[in-house]
């Protein structure tokens, strides 16, 4: 068999898959198997898809992500930690004519930043918020997260959650569906090729919910891992979440234009 | 002349925010400044300029709604009293390290905690020497009447905007809630949305045409270049020290003694300096306009001069004193006079005051 050589199959007609511009050429700082790198790019490819790119604002408050900056590709605003819906209120009724995210993890949605979330649902301000519930605080170090589950071992809940001190895992997600100010309400997953394009049907439904101007918000959940906080290889994480996550924190849409759906 | 009108400071300075062409303002109610959210919306700017007014949540929602809202360049406000200025201080300080040029107001009222709704100067230090983490300043103006709580809007935005820094105005609960004639400046265009994006390049209201990109950020992991930053910041706080002090001088040319008193308190002072002179003191008044940068320039020449000593007349235990002191530098005497709590002095006090701390003492 004659030997293949890598330069010779790189042509531009066999192209099948291309990183999207709107993503840097900068190394993600993110651990290897990581979500957040993944979804980073499925925003980025529906906003270069929708043409939006000179037109879009993105939040990314403290987190893991707090250095989206400086991997998405467009006009970003870092914000403190719990406030990026209050940023992005700021910035569309300004801007009504902009496109206008935030990108969030689940202690700064669902913890600190819960006022600033549940308000901007309620106002149904026209943007879209992306929500990373990987069930831990990654950042500052694997302590616990409003939505961590029961039981679940993280740095300061060496025992396991214990519902009696710590109350219960926070569907904030279920709960913002409840309010007439959402307009699209999901859960999606970036773990498996099949869930990558699920969710990334639902960013764009999302995007295109605003750029139309939808009445409210479009809220968009990834269920995501964090193997350096839950102490996992890449692998074990992705099976532990489906398994345990997946089966607390169910899949799929919540409310579709409006409405939500019945189960 | 101006349209001439009988108003409320608070209500004085909604009007001038919608005649200085400022595009949002978001705040929470709070006494003694709820006026100002009250008259602008029942003032319907957005049909009268586009301005858009929004109540938040809480003032920590407002003051990131401004950090959001000011940094796509657009001219935004936002307003409070103490407490929730307190609130607030986490965002000033990324506002403050992203250099995003926004107004804010403090209608001051008493403290420590809940307080009083009275006025109060007792938020000097909080304004002039930090309030949130970091090295930080706000161009801090003091308003002494209702005239000046509608002059001050667009020159805080001025400012503001000249020097890409927070802006904040210091009032307190009677020049918020008394009512003056005002003299209203005219009409000033808002800027359109193609104007800020040609003017204000650093500015995240979407990449421009040329593909530039923006970030606003007060975030720099690596010491050195946060260092940089710092450094960056403290060389624009000298510009400003330098170029932007303001401060009203009366019957100082001829004065032994000199009080230091900004807003309410100067207003008192004036009539203390009048009825010491009757008495046949020779006292001067020095007003600070600006709290920060303070006149501590102006002070060291009054102290060259031959003054004999500062009385300085503050609502509060002591702390624009502190920078009375730093100016005059132990030359001569200091001293400090106030009342606490809500309580304001009368000029009576205050004469009272220089007279047994700096003449008898
Ligand atoms: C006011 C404030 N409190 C605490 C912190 C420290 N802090 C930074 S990120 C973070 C938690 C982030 O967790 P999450 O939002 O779930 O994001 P993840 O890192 O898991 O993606 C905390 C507590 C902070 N930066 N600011
Ligand atoms: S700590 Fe967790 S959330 Fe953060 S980058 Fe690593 S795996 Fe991702
Ligand atoms: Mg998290």
């Amino acid at each position: 068999m004659a030997e293949i050589n890598i330069q010779d199959i790189i042509k531009p007609e066999n192209l099948v898959y291309k990183k999207t511009r709107l993503m840097t050429d900068k190394t993600l700082s993110y651990c290897p198997g990581c979500g957040h790198g993944t979804a980073h790019r499925l925003i980025m490819e529906v906003i270069e898809e929708m043409g939006k790119e000179h037109d879009t604002i993105g939040v990314a408050p403290v987190g893991c992500s707090v250095l989206a900056y400086e991997f998405m590709n467009i006009d970003m605003q870092e914000a403190a930690h719990g406030r990026a819906p209050a940023l992005a209120t700021g910035i569309k009724r300004l801007w009504p004519d902009k496109v206008v995210f935030t990108y969030q993890g689940d202690g700064d949605l669902a913890a600190i930043g819960t006022g600033e979330t549940i308000h901007a649902c309620n106002r149904g301000e026209n943007i879209v918020i992306v929500f990373i519930n990987n069930g831990i605080y990654g950042m500052t170090g694997g302590q616990m997260a409003p939505t961590t589950l029961v039981g679940m071992k993280t740095s300061t809940t060496p025992y396991g959650r214990d519902v009696a001190q710590m109350g219960n895992p926070l569907k904030i997600t279920e709960l913002v569906a409840q309010l007439p100010g959402t307009y699209y309400v999901t859960r999606q997953a970036v773990h498996t090729p099949a869930a990558v394009r699920k969710a990334k049907r639902a960013i764009r439904k999302a995007f295109e919910n605003q750029v139309n101007k939808k009445p409210g918000l479009s809220f968009v959940e990834v269920v995501s891992n964090c193997n350096s906080g839950w102490k996992m290889t890449p692998v074990d994480a992705n099976n532990w979440m489906e398994e345990n996550m997946f089966p607390f924190y169910n899949l799929g849409d919540i409310k579709v234009d409006g409405k939500l759906i019945e189960k | 002349m101006g349209e001439l009108r009988l108003m409320k400071g608070n209500e004085a300075l909604a009007e001038a925010a919608i005649r200085a062409g400022v595009d949002g303002y978001f705040g929470y109610p709070i006494t003694p400044q709820s006026e100002v959210i009250e008259y602008l919306t029942a003032e319907k700017p957005y049909e009268r300029t586009g301005m858009v007014v929004l109540q938040a949540e809480s003032e920590v929602a407002s003051i990131n709604m401004l950090y959001g809202a000011g940094a796509t360049g657009k001219k935004a406000m936002t307003s409070s009293s103490s407490p929730g200025i307190s609130l607030m201080q986490e965002g000033i300080s990324y506002i403050a390290g992203a250099e995003i040029p926004v107004v804010l107001v403090n209608v001051v009222r008493g403290g420590p905690g809940l307080g009083d709704i009275q006025p109060s100067q007792s938020d000097y230090f909080q304004t002039t020497k930090g309030g949130g983490h970091g090295d930080y300043r706000l161009i801090a103006l003091a308003p002494s009447s209702v005239q000046e709580m509608s002059d001050f809007v667009p020159l805080a935005f001025e400012l503001a905007f000249k020097y890409r820094n927070p802006a904040i105005i210091v009032s307190d609960g009677a020049i918020g809630q008394m009512m003056e004639k005002v003299e209203l400046f005219e009409q000033m265009p808002r800027m359109t949305d193609e104007e800020i994006r040609a003017k204000y390049k650093w500015a995240t209201n979407g990449k421009l045409e040329d593909g530039t990109r923006r970030i606003i950020t007060s975030l720099d992991l690596d010491p050195y270049k946060l260092e940089e930053h710092n450094l960056k910041l403290q060389k624009k706080y000298k510009e400003i020290e330098e170029n932007e002090v303001r401060y009203e001088k009366i019957m100082c040319d001829d004065a032994e003694y000199i009080i230091v008193a900004y807003g309410l308190s100067a207003r008192i002072s004036q009539k203390a300096i009048q009825l010491l002179r009757e008495k046949g003191i020779k006292a001067g008044l020095l007003r600070p306009i600006t709290l920060w940068p303070f006149p501590t320039k102006q002070i060291k020449e009054l102290v060259d001069s031959g003054i004999k000593g500062f009385l300085s007349v503050e609502m509060s235990a002591g702390q624009m004193v502190e920078d009375v002191k730093l100016a005059v530098n132990g030359k001569v005497k200091v001293e400090h006079f106030g009342r606490l709590g809500g309580v304001v002095h009368s000029p009576e006090e205050v004469v009272e005051a220089l007279e047994q701390k700096i003449i008898g003492g």
